[in-house]
C-alpha cells in the first residue's frame, strides 16, 4: 500500500531501486489519488496516461512545453497547443527516467497569486477547498500536498513558486536567476522568470534542483552551477541568520504568521545560528512597484507573438490586423490584458524614462541594498506571504490587492535572488511559510538551513482533513 | 497623470488588442489606479543609478557557429491556424492601412 499522501519522490526512488514497487504501480497509486481528489481540487489540466519512463512520477506546470503533451500556459489561445519540443527541463526530467502525470494548474500565462487567473477555472486549497491554493502555480503545489503527485515543478516571476508553496504547506524553491533554462517555458517576464521544484521536504527540493539546474545552450542566461550537496546535518553552528526588518514588519502580515516566524527565527537561534537584525530600506517599499512596471513591460513584449499566424487560437476577420486583435482579444484573459496594457504604457514613447528606466534604476538599488545584507549574512528569513490562504473570489475584484499579496516575494526576486519556503506551523489551521533568501548561487546554504529547520519544526505536510 | 479613454484606445492598438467597451471602460479606472501605485518609483532621485536590465554580469554570450538540425518543417507548421504549402496563411494585410497604429 502506497500512501501517496506521505511518500516522499526520495522514497519512492528507493522503492524502485529495491525492486520493491514497479514505476507503473507507483503511477497506478497517483492515479488512484488523482482521480479520488483532482475533481474537487482541479490540479491538473491534462493527464498523461502513460509514459516511457518508469521512474519517480513528476507533475509540471502548464507554462513547462512537453513534447507532444498539451501545454496551455492556463489560456484559452493556447487552449490546442501541443509542443513539437520539450523544454529543457522536462527533457531534463525525462533523461533521469522520471515519468510525467500530468500538467498543472496556472493563472493564465503565471499571472496572479491564486490560480483564479486561469482560463479553466480555479485550483483549490488541500486544506481548506473554499481557499486558493496561491498562485501562479497553485495547481502544483496543490497536487504535492494532497498527495497527487511526490513532487512538481513550478516557474516563478514574482513569486509564483514560493508563495503557492507557502499556501498549501509544501517547500518551494526559487532558484538564482540563469542557474535552470527556460528553454521551452512559455515567456513571462525573461529578466525574472526561473524554474524551480516544489516537493514535500527540503532534500527532495534539493534532488530535483540537481536534475534541473546548470548551463544549458539553449538558455544563453543559464550558468555553471555549484554541485547540489544533499543536506544531512541537523543543525545551524556557524550560520549568519538575519532578519530584515522591513521584510517582516511590512503592513498586512497578519499576526498569525508574524508569530509563527518569529518561533522559527528562535528555532534558528537553538539550532546554533547567529542572529542578526538588518534593514532593507527601500527594497520592500519600491520593490512592488517596481516588479509591477518591469514585469508588465517585458510581458506586453513577450505576449507580442501570440498573433494567431503561427500556432494557437485564430479569430478569422477579413484583413490581418483585425485578425490579429480579435485574436488576442478573444484568446487573453482580463489579468494578460492588463498587464499588456500595463507594460506597453511603460514602454511608449513620452513614459519610458520615467517609469521602465526609473524601475531598471530601482532593480539596481535592491541589488545593492541586498548585496549589502548579504556582507553580514548567510541567510535572510522572513514571512513567505503576508497571510495564510485567503479565499476564493476575496480578492478577485481588486487587482491592487491580488498584487500587494507578493510584496514579500518580489524584493529578493528583483535581485535574482535565490528563496526556499518551507512551511513553520500553522495560523488558523492553515499553512504558514518561512521565505529563506540566500545570496546567488547560495542554493546549497538555504537546503541545509531549510532541512535542520524543517527537522527541528516537525510540520505535517499532510492536510488536517486528508489525514 | 490620469489616463484617458484616449490614452486607452491609443495603447491597446499599440498593443494589437481590439477591446470591447466594458473593458474600454474597467481598463481605463484600473490603469489609473495601477499607475498611482506603481508611479512611487518616480519619488527616488536615481539620477546618478545605472539600470538594471539583468540579474547576472554575464554578457555577450555565443555559441559555436556550425549547424545542427533545427525543426522540421512539418513540426514548424504543427499548430498553424492555416497553412498554404510551405507558409502560413493570413489574411490580407493591403486593405486595412488605417487600422495600422
Amino acid at each position: 500500500m502506497i500512501d501517496t499522501l506521505r511518500l516522499t519522490a526520495e522514497d519512492a526512488k528507493g522503492l524502485l531501486d529495491r525492486g520493491e514497487v514497479s514505476g507503473s504501480e507507483l503511477r497506478a497509486a497517483y492515479r488512484e489519488a488523482i482521480d479520488a481528489r483532482n475533481e474537487e481540487l482541479n490540479c491538473f489540466l491534462t493527464l498523461v496516461d502513460s509514459d516511457d519512463n518508469d521512474g519517480v512520477p513528476i507533475a509540471l506546470k502548464d507554462v513547462i512545453s512537453t513534447k507532444g503533451v498539451r501545454t496551455t500556459a492556463g489560456s484559452k489561445i493556447l487552449g490546442d497547443y501541443v509542443p513539437v519540443f520539450d523544454s529543457t527541463v522536462a527533457d531534463r526530467c525525462k533523461a533521469a527516467g522520471l515519468q510525467l502525470l500530468g500538467k498543472t494548474n496556472t493563472d493564465e500565462f503565471a499571472m496572479g497569486s491564486s490560480t483564479e487567473n486561469s482560463a479553466y477555472g480555479p485550483s483549490r486549497n488541500p486544506w481548506d477547498p473554499t481557499r486558493v491554493p496561491g498562485g501562479s502555480g497553485g495547481g502544483s503545489a496543490a497536487a504535492v500536498s494532497a498527495g497527487l503527485a511526490p513532487w512538481a515543478l513550478g516557474s516563478d516571476t514574482g513569486g509564483s513558486i514560493k508563495q503557492p508553496s507557502a499556501l498549501c504547506g509544501n517547500v518551494g524553491l526559487r532558484p538564482t536567476y540563469g542557474t535552470v533554462s527556460r528553454y521551452g517555458i512559455v515567456a513571462f517576464a525573461s529578466s525574472l522568470d526561473q524554474v524551480g521544484p516544489v516537493t514535500r521536504n527540503v532534500r527532495d527540493n534539493a534532488l530535483l534542483y540537481g536534475i534541473i539546474s546548470g548551463r544549458d545552450d539553449c538558455d544563453s542566461t543559464t550558468v555553471e552551477v555549484p554541485p547540489v550537496e544533499l543536506p544531512e546535518a541537523e543543525d545551524l553552528k556557524g550560520l549568519r541568520v538575519g532578519v530584515p526588518k522591513e521584510l517582516n514588519e511590512a503592513e498586512g502580515i497578519s499576526s498569525g504568521v508574524r508569530e509563527a516566524v518569529r518561533r522559527a527565527i528562535d528555532l534558528c537561534a537553538e539550532l546554533g545560528a547567529e542572529i542578526g537584525e538588518c534593514a532593507l530600506p527601500r527594497s520592500v517599499e519600491y520593490g512592488l512597484p517596481c516588479y509591477y512596471l518591469i514585469a508588465p513591460a517585458e510581458a506586453s513584449s513577450n505576449l507580442a507573438r501570440y498573433d494567431g499566424v503561427r500556432f494557437g487560437l485564430r479569430v478569422p476577420a477579413d484583413n490581418y490586423y483585425e485578425m490579429v486583435a480579435r485574436t488576442r482579444d478573444a484568446g487573453f484573459g482580463d489579468e494578460p490584458k492588463r498587464r499588456i496594457m500595463l507594460g506597453t504604457y511603460a514602454l511608449s514613447a513620452g513614459y519610458y524614462e520615467a517609469y521602465y528606466g526609473q524601475a531598471q534604476k530601482v532593480r539596481t538599488v535592491i541589488a545593492r541594498e541586498f548585496a549589502a545584507a548579504f556582507e553580514r549574512f548567510d541567510v535572510l528569513v522572513s514571512p513567505t506571504s503576508p497571510t495564510v490562504a485567503f479565499k476564493i473570489g476575496e480578492k478577485a475584484e481588486s487587482p491592487l490587492a491580488m498584487y500587494l499579496t507578493d510584496v514579500l516575494t518580489i524584493p529578493p526576486n528583483m535581485a535574482g535572488l535565490p528563496g526556499l519556503s518551507i512551511p513553520c506551523g500553522l495560523s488558523e489551521g492553515l499553512p504558514v511559510g518561512l521565505q529563506l533568501i540566500g545570496a546567488q548561487f547560495a542554493e546549497n546554504t538555504l537546503f541545509r538551513a531549510g532541512h535542520a529547520l524543517e527537522r527541528a519544526i516537525g510540520f505535517d505536510t499532510v492536510p488536517e482533513r486528508l489525514r | 497623470m490620469a489616463i484617458t479613454r484616449d490614452d486607452v484606445l491609443h495603447v491597446a492598438a499599440l498593443a494589437q488588442l481590439e477591446l470591447s467597451e466594458p473593458e474600454i471602460a474597467r481598463l481605463t479606472v484600473e490603469l489609473n489606479d495601477i499607475l498611482a501605485a506603481v508611479g512611487k518609483v518616480s519619488e527616488l532621485d536615481l539620477s546618478d543609478v545605472p539600470p538594471t536590465s539583468h540579474p547576472l554580469s554575464v554578457v555577450n554570450v555565443f555559441r559555436p557557429d556550425v549547424p545542427r538540425p533545427s525543426l522540421l518543417l512539418e513540426d514548424a507548421f504543427a499548430n498553424a491556424p492555416e497553412r498554404d504549402g510551405d507558409l502560413f496563411r493570413v489574411p490580407p494585410t493591403g486593405a486595412a492601412e488605417e487600422s495600422l497604429p
